[in-house]
Formats: C-alpha cells, structure tokens, sequence
C-alpha cells in the first residue's frame, strides 16, 4: 500500500495568505484543496509536491451567490454544495445532474468545484458543465485578479490557464433569459468518471434557440467544446431532426481515446446519443416542460 | 509537525510527518485498528469515518488536515456498551461476512441516518455507493440500515 513522498505541509487562513506561502515556496509547492485528486495522484507518486498549502479554512471561498445577473460561486465549494444548491437548480440544472453522478457522497463531502477544474481530469464532469454554460473564472496572483472564460482556462491535458503561484478563486455563470440545461453521463459502476459525458445549455427567445453550449467529458484529451453545435443550433426553432444532426456532429468532433472503458468507436456513438439526449432535457426544461 | 486530533471524544496528540494519512494516524496513534484501509485510489471506502460530522474517506485526508478536528471511527458508534441501532441492524440482518467493509459502511449509513431518518432502499444505496462490499451483495446491507432506520422511529415513539 502507497502513501505520498514526504512534503512539507501549512494550512492558508486567507487567500491572500495562500498566494504567499505559493510565492514563498516557488513552483514545487501546491495548494491541496479537497484533496480527493491530488492525494490518490501523490500516492502514485504522480505528483510530488515539496509543499502542500491547505485552503480549506478558507471559508472566504465557500458560497454560491446570486450578484444581480451573475450566479458566483466560490472555489470551495463542495460537491455537495452543488448538489444541494436550490439557487443552481433553479438557473441551472445541469450541476445537479452531474453532481447526482459525480463519484459517490462520501467523496462529494470533500471535492470542491475548484479542485476538479483545476485538476483538468479530461474525464471529469464539472469541467464539461462550466464550459457548457459559458462560464467565466477568476484567477488571483501576485499581479492581481484576472478573469478567464472557460474555453481560454484549458490549456492541455491536466494543464489551465492557472499559473504556478495562482489561486482560482471563483466561477462566475451569467443569468440569460429563457435557459434550460441537462448533464448526461454514462459509467460502468456506480461513482466512476464516465465512458463519456455531455453537457448541455440552450437559451431559448421567441421560439429559437438564441444561444447554445454543448460541452463533452472523457471524449478527447481535454474537455471537448463542440463549438459547432452552437453554429449549428443557433436561430434554429427545437426539434428532433436537430438533435439528431448535432448528435452527429458530436460524435465526429470528438476525440476519444480507447482505454479500458471502451473502444473509440464505442465511445464516438455513446457522444451522439448523449448530446442528443442532453439537448433534449436542456430545452424541455428552458420550455419549462421537464422531460 | 505536532498534530492533536479528537477521536471519539479523546484527544490524541503525536508528531507526524505532513504526509502521514489520517487513516494511518488513527489506527497506529490510539491504536484504533477498526478503520480499514483496502486501496490507493480512494475507491473502496474501507476508511469511511466522520470528520466533524460528515463521512469522509480518511485514506484521502492528511492527518495534518486533521489538526483541530474531530473524528468519530466505528468503535465510537458505541454508547455507554450499547451497541449503536446500525450495529445491531448489521448483527440482525447479517450484514456482513468477511467484515473488512463493514466500519466504512457502518459510518457512512450513520451519517445518512442522522440526516435523513427515513431514507427509501435508493437512498440507502446511494449513501453507501462510496464503498465496495466483495461479499454480501449489498441486499442485507440494505436491510441492515432499513432495520436501524425502523428501530430508532420505535423508539422515539416509546420515549
Ligand atoms: C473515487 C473517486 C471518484 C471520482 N469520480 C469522479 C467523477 O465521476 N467525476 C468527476 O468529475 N470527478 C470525480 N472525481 C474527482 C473529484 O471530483 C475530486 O473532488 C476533484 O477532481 C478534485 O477536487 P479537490 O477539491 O479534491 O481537489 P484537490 O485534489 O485538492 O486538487 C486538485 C488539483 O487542483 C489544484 N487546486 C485545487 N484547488 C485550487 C484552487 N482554488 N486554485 C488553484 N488550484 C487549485 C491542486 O493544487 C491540485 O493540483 C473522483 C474522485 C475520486 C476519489
Ligand atoms: S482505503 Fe479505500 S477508500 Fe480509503
Ligand atoms: S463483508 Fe466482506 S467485503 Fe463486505
């Protein structure tokens, strides 16, 4: 049985505290947040951090908000926190489809938001709902405070627009009229990250669809943003056939790799069918009649 | 590091490394053997505690994390040499064979119970989803926690 390389360990009491301790220990220190990714990963010995800065009495970070027109959503919040969320499940539905099947509830105790995008698991769920949404994130340095939108926070496998040195502080999910989103996932047992997932938000006005985001987990080397879809979907009255097409389109921009949860061309049909699927629920629930 | 963890009421002082497992501090500090620990990828649940109050695998928690905290183990569920109406659910409804899941099970239906004293056979299974059981096929798991469930609104009523 494994156990981490050893490291140096101090707990931050402030976000601004955090960004000192990363300064004063330099690239090989890391912040530990949930922990549920990086501590599985240093008993690997997939990560070895000298230092772990521990931000999880940073209460600061731990809230969901509405802030006029923008839903803000601090980086410690917990799955559970989302899950249970009436204000998200009022605007937007997709978290608690996904948290429902984001690992299990005792693992949904510790994870936050701001772990697993950070983490940038290609399989992982929320990363795929963030960019589905159209959300921004706001990233805190040395320098300052910037703000990121989620298809410029991927940068490769395991890797965003979060420096050494920074601290991802907040998610930031515009309020649009007329919205409607879902999160389909499948999986091989219950808690697993999936075989694929898609995620899916549509902003309805005067009987089409004004705005569309279709977001992909485990279906390439990083979080796939179908940008097509949208063009597709766009100005476009709901329908089937639509699904349908985009369902399609789905499946041949992804890009999946076989591993031990499918072959490629398993999984490229498995997209179709959730995208489809996704769109539906998300634009049943913008024309507020749940499927 | 000086790390001063309260398990089941107690506290327990000792030096540890950082990158000692909160797991590891509990069964080799107060010798509390009852906390299992059956992976390295967090998946098993074998470790399943309460850290103030919430189920946590404590496999993936540093004990340094710890620091401050409280922890309840199985061998806290126990009162006054009362067994807790999860154990005896457990007991009744043969919840186990082998025994290796069972402290991680255990925690986490008492954490559900605690929340939500009436859960549905769903709901029980969901709760308990963070952990794997190689022998009893969850079905008398399942009972277990109905039985514990229906006990306590018995004895509520009683009292
Ligand atoms: C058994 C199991 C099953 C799982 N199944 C799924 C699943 O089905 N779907 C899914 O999406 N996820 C799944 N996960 C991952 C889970 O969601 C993790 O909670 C999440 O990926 C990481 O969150 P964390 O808070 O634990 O991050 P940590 O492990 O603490 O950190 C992860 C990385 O992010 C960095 N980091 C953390 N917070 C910040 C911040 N605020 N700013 C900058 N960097 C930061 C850390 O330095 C580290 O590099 C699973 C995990 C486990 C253990
Ligand atoms: S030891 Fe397997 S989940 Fe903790
Ligand atoms: S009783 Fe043997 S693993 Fe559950």
């Amino acid at each position: 049985m494994q156990t981490p390389a050893p490291c140096g360990y101090e707990r931050a009491t402030s976000v601004d505290g955090a960004l000192a301790a990363l300064a004063a220990h330099g690239p090989t220190a890391r912040l530990i947040a949930g922990g549920h990714s990086l501590l599985p990963m240093m008993k690997l010995r997939l990560a070895t951090p000298e230092h772990l800065v521990d931000i999880n009495d940073l209460d600061e970070l731990a809230y969901i908000e509405r802030d006029g027109d923008v839903i803000r959503i601090g980086a410690m919040t917990r799955h559970v926190e989302l899950q249970r969320s009436a204000l998200l499940a009022e605007h937007f539905a997709l978290f608690a489809d996904a948290e429902a099947v984001i690992a299990d509830p005792v693992v949904r105790n510790r994870g936050t938001i701001g772990g697993s995008l950070c983490q940038a698991d290609p399989g992982e769920d929320l990363s795929a709902v963030c960019a589905a949404i159209k959300a921004d994130v706001v990233i805190r340095g040395p320098a300052g405070e910037r703000v990121v939108s989620m298809d410029e926070f991927h940068v490769g496998p395991y890797v965003t627009a979060v420096a050494d040195g920074e601290i991802l502080t907040e998610i930031r999910v515009p309020i649009r009229p007329g919205a409607g989103s879902a999160h389909e996932k499948v999986e091989r047992r219950a808690g697993d990250f999936a075989i694929a997932a898609a995620s899916a938000a549509v902003w309805v006005g005067g009987g089409t669809f004004a705005d569309v985001g279709l977001a992909l987990a485990a279906a390439g080397p990083i979080t796939v943003d179908v940008t097509r879809v949208g063009e597709l979907l766009r100005g476009q009255p709901p329908g089937e056939e639509l699904f349908e097409a985009a369902g399609a389109i789905a499946a041949e921009d992804c890009m999946p790799m076989a591993d031990t949860r499918g072959p490629v061309d398993y999984k490229r049909h498995l997209v179709g069918v959730l995208t489809k699927r996704a769109l539906r629920r998300a634009t049943a629930r913008a024309l507020q009649q749940e499927a | 590091m000086q790390v001063t963890i309260t398990i089941n009421g107690e506290e327990v002082t000792r030096d540890v490394e950082p990158r000692m497992l909160l797991v590891h501090f509990i069964r080799e500090t107060p010798g509390l053997t009852g906390t299992h620990w059956g992976c390295d990828t967090s998946n098993c649940g074998a470790c399943i505690v309460r850290l103030d109050g919430q189920a946590v695998k404590s496999c993936t928690v540093l004990a340094a994390m710890a620091d401050g905290h409280e922890v309840t183990t199985v061998e806290g569920l126990e009162r006054d040499g009362r067994l807790d109406p999860v154990q005896e659910g457990f007991h009744e409804k043969h919840a186990l064979h082998c025994g290796f899941c069972t402290p991680g099970m255990m925690m986490a239906s008492r954490a559900l119970l605690d929340e939500n004293p009436d859960p549905t056979d769903e709901e029980i299974r969901t709760a308990i989803s963070g952990g794997i059981c190689r022998c009893t096929g969850y079905q008398n798991i399942v009972a277990a926690v109905r039985w514990a469930a229906e006990r306590e609104a018995e004895v509520k009523q009683e009292a």
